[in-house]
């Protein structure tokens, strides 16, 4: 039960740990020499340990403690780095990562890692290393006591021994031993300390006395006593109480502590020594240091949990609604108070909606930081070399967007592997660089986030995309001859482009590009593609700031009322009968020179006709990637900021609509998918 | 006592189309609304009448009497629309009136025969005779299947 309560920061902070140690295992691969990578995926890995062991994930923490060996023969010069073994090292941390796949997914964690422990023992003894594994074995087990009773203090704990020193106190570590036999551990402990307090004060205990209570040490303690008694006073008290096997009493000093700081610079001439006796350090003192270094830093942030978050936004959700009620009333009552306090509340409401989406934006590079170990890897099956190169990933993106994109990013970058970037031969021959260039960039720009995924490949190949289409039958032999570069690209994403003739690991099995689309088209997105021959390829998808609360304009349609999202339009216009040209049985008319299809969204959405036709049709003209059109409605109402909401599971796929809103006057408007319109 | 009572018996919400009684069982109701302002969905089959708004949860209804092919009449003020939730799926049915909650012994509940109410027999998951009143019980999970709901958008979509 106690458990649960430290699974999820368990689960988020091992998801971080080995994020680190793949990031650093990858720059250990460009820097094989670099120690203090080393050291860096070392502490992770150490830390990853200690925590697997103390959650009781056992399989983990073999596996880590394994790591740690390699690692440590690593920094020692016995083993060297190299591809064979940081091949092991990273499938190791893919073995870590889905054990805590598993964990997080409610699973025991288990996972048969013998084989890869084998492996890694046995690279281990390949190059003869000693194994010191009695002291690291203890201390993975949670339980683990200090062999020599190295005690750090802090600060303020320095500060008090100190004062006492100046009121002729001494502060006495005295390192106490129970018997092998002693059965109520937490009992003799107790009986220490009240035997200890009778003569000073007990500043510092270590394992920390909630772990000591709890039995969570071995045999051995250590404490740290502010006392005006002598020490060997201090250590007969301790004696005189039953089952203690032995206790050593050392007067310290303050001068000769070793201070947090003094350790830290320690460390850095001499890692190795260093990284030895911080295994050797009891848990509570490592966390401290912990705690202390991440204070320094993050002290101004807190973790809040996603539902909340979510609580939050869905009450600020109702909250718009009530507010565009409110502007109605107030319109309609023409009371010049109501009206200030409405509009006032606009403001703050407003204000109030931009730190609701900010709180919920994360940087890109929660999604982004997994991409290198895969191009890796995929490079690696695929006999291709390529470099990724990752920009930008510090713009933010509204959480669900980040949910939600990661598998189209994969595919896209799959795509580049695969089909983009020439094997190595080829591109010498084209007189480039052995390896590819892929990269990933991510940019804000107005009320969007653009993210592209580029490389410098080969670019695609016009004819064979139309070699494809035809043979797949997306488009018609006839059709051919009249489509322009860009519209032959777009092919690429639709859907029965992509079929599974040949099935690689990779990319081309059967799902395409189509789904890479629907999927960002299904986050109120879009993508699209440019490419050059022999220069490369450039995917650039285009993503809403936010998916809830879109400003978008509403329109009459008849007696129905409609909201058109405000990305997809261009303008409004007012267009005479006269204006309307038929071209091919369909109605157009001429916008800035370019004709254009005219809808007339009456007959396409079946609305039953009440008003009387005009000469004048109002049109709204849409543009969703290249395609312009001229939607034919009613009336404008005006723009609005609007909250999306699911037609719920019942209706989940109606055609042309995305979802609906619920207006001031407490009716539901639709909101027209102009995508899919499009698509007709 | 009262728990082996509860078991033995069936809770349902009673409501009439066209003279007929139907019954659903209570755990699948959320509630029981008037009928209010719906805003029609284009392009869904027609006893699909659109969507309310159910105190900020954007709602399905559908017209009972239209899903069972039954002749549609014009709403009063006794039509109701009962809210179910069936598998994640919310919905509201439009029914002529309803008005009664009832306990049903489980043994008087018998397999439905060929032809009950002009309702087809899939849609029905049980009648129950209680006293002179016949009661037909519906099997929500036929009644809102969404599987049939697609086909007949196919359909559509190739005519």
């Amino acid at each position: 039960m106690e458990k649960n309560q430290y699974l999820d920061m368990f689960i988020e902070e091992s998801k971080e740990h080995l994020q680190a140690m793949n990031t650093h295992f990858l720059k250990l691969e460009e820097e094989p020499g670099n120690i203090s990578l080393i050291n860096e995926v070392f502490r992770s890995a150490h830390t990853l340990k200690g925590m697997a062991a103390t959650m009781g994930f056992y399989d983990l923490e073999k596996l880590t403690h394994q790591l740690e060996n390699i690692l440590d023969g690593i920094r020692n010069g016995v083993l060297n780095t190299s591809a064979e073994l940081l091949d092991m090292m990273f499938e190791s941390v893919d073995d870590l990562e889905a054990m805590v796949e598993d964990i997080s997914a409610g699973g025991e964690g288990k996972r048969n890692v013998t084989e890869i422990i084998a492996a890694l023992k046995k690279l281990e003894e390949g190059a003869g290393l000693p194994s010191p594994q009695s002291t690291a074995l203890q201390e993975a087990a949670s339980t683990a006591v200090p062999e020599e009773q190295t005690i750090i203090l802090d600060d303020f704990e320095l500060t008090v021994i100190a004062q006492s020193e100046e009121q002729g106190f001494e502060a006495l570590q005295i390192d106490i031993t129970l018997q092998e036999n002693c059965v109520l551990k937490a009992a003799r402990v107790f009986m220490v300390f009240e035997a200890l307090e009778k003569s000073g004060e007990i500043i510092k205990a270590s394992p920390s006395v909630d772990e000591l209570e709890e039995e969570k040490f071995e045999n051995s303690f250590t404490v740290i006593l502010v006392t005006k008694s002598s020490s060997e006073e201090v250590k007969s008290s301790i004696l005189n109480i039953s089952e203690i096997e032995s206790a050593e009493v050392t007067k310290i000093f303050t001068g000769k502590i070793q201070t947090e700081e003094d350790k830290n610079a320690d460390k850095e001439p001499e890692n190795s020594v260093d990284e030895e006796m911080e295994n050797d350090l009891p848990r509570s003192s490592e966390d401290s240091s912990r705690r202390q270094a991440r204070a320094q830093s993050a002290n101004k942030t807190i973790r809040v949990n996603i539902d909340r978050l979510d609580t939050l936004m869905n009450l600020f959700e109702e909250l718009v609604i009530d507010r565009g009620r409110l502007e109605q009333i107030s319109r309609e009552s023409n009371n010049s108070e109501l009206t200030e306090t409405v509009e006032h509340m606009t403001r703050v409401s407003g204000d109030l909606q931009s730190i609701i989406l900010n709180l919920r934006m994360v940087p890109a590079e929660q999604v982004f930081n997994r991409f290198p170990r895969m191009v890796r890897s995929l490079a690696k099956e695929l006999n291709k070399k390529a470099v990724l190169t990752i920009s930008g990933e510090d713009t933010e993106l509204d959480r669900n967007v980040i949910d939600e994109i990661g598998d189209p990013l994969v595919h896209l970058l799959r795509n580049s592997l695969d089909h983009g970037i020439e094997r190595p031969e080829d591109r010498i021959k084209a007189g480039k660089d052995e390896a590819g260039k892929i990269n990933l960039l991510a940019y804000h720009s107005g009320n969007h986030v653009f993210i592209e995924v580029s490389d410098d490949g080969a670019g695609i190949n016009k004819e064979k995309v139309l070699e494809k289409a035809l043979k797949n039958g997306v488009i018609n032999k006839g059709d051919t001859g009249s489509l322009s570069e860009t519209e032959v690209f777009e092919l690429l994403f639709a859907s029965g482009f992509s079929t599974a003739e040949k099935v690689s690991n990779v990319s081309g099995r059967g799902v395409g590009l189509d789904v890479v689309k629907n999927k960002i088209e299904s986050l109120g997105g879009s993508v699209s593609v440019e490419s050059e021959k022999n220069k490369g390829t450039k995917f650039t998808v285009r993503l809403p700031l936010t998916l809830s609360i879109i400003p978008s304009l509403l329109v009459k349609i008849q007696e129905e009322t409609f909201a058109i999202p405000l990305s997809s339009i261009i303008e409004t216009a007012i267009i005479k009968d006269e204006d309307i040209l038929s071209a091919h049985k369909q109605k157009v008319i001429d916008f800035r020179g370019k004709v254009i299809p005219l809808l007339d969204l009456t007959g396409y959405f079946d609305v039953p006709v009440s008003a009387e036709a005009s000469n004048h049709l109002h049109v709204v003209i849409v543009r969703v990637q290249q395609k312009i059109a001229a939607l034919v409605v009613n009336q404008f109402i005006g723009q609005q900021e609007i909250v999306l909401k699911s037609l719920g599971n019942y209706l989940s796929a109606v055609p042309a609509i995305s979802g609906a809103t619920i207006l001031g006057n407490g009716q539901i408007a639709l909101i027209i998918d102009c995508n899919s319109i499009m698509q007709h | 006592m009262e728990s082996a009572a509860v078991k033995n018996e069936v809770k349902v919400i009673v409501f009439e189309l066209k003279d007929e009684e139907y019954g659903v069982p209570v755990e699948q109701v959320r509630s029981i609304e008037r009928v209010q302002h719906i805003t029609r969905v284009p392009k869904t089959p027609d006893f699909v009448k659109g969507v309310i708004n159910l105190r900020g949860v954007v709602t399905p209804v559908i017209d009972l009497r239209s899903r069972f092919e039954i002749e549609e009449e014009e709403y009063s003020s006794h039509t109701r629309v009962i809210i179910v939730s069936v598998n994640d799926t919310e919905a509201g049915l439009i029914v002529d009136t309803a008005n009664d909650v009832i306990d049903i012994p489980a043994g008087e509940i018998e397999p439905p025969p060929e032809v009950a109410g002009g309702v087809e027999a899939e849609y029905i998951y049980g009648v129950a005779k209680l006293d002179k009143r016949l009661l037909i019980l519906l099997n929500l999970d036929k009644v809102l299947n969404t599987e049939e709901m697609k086909e007949l958008k196919q359909i559509e979509a190739h005519q």
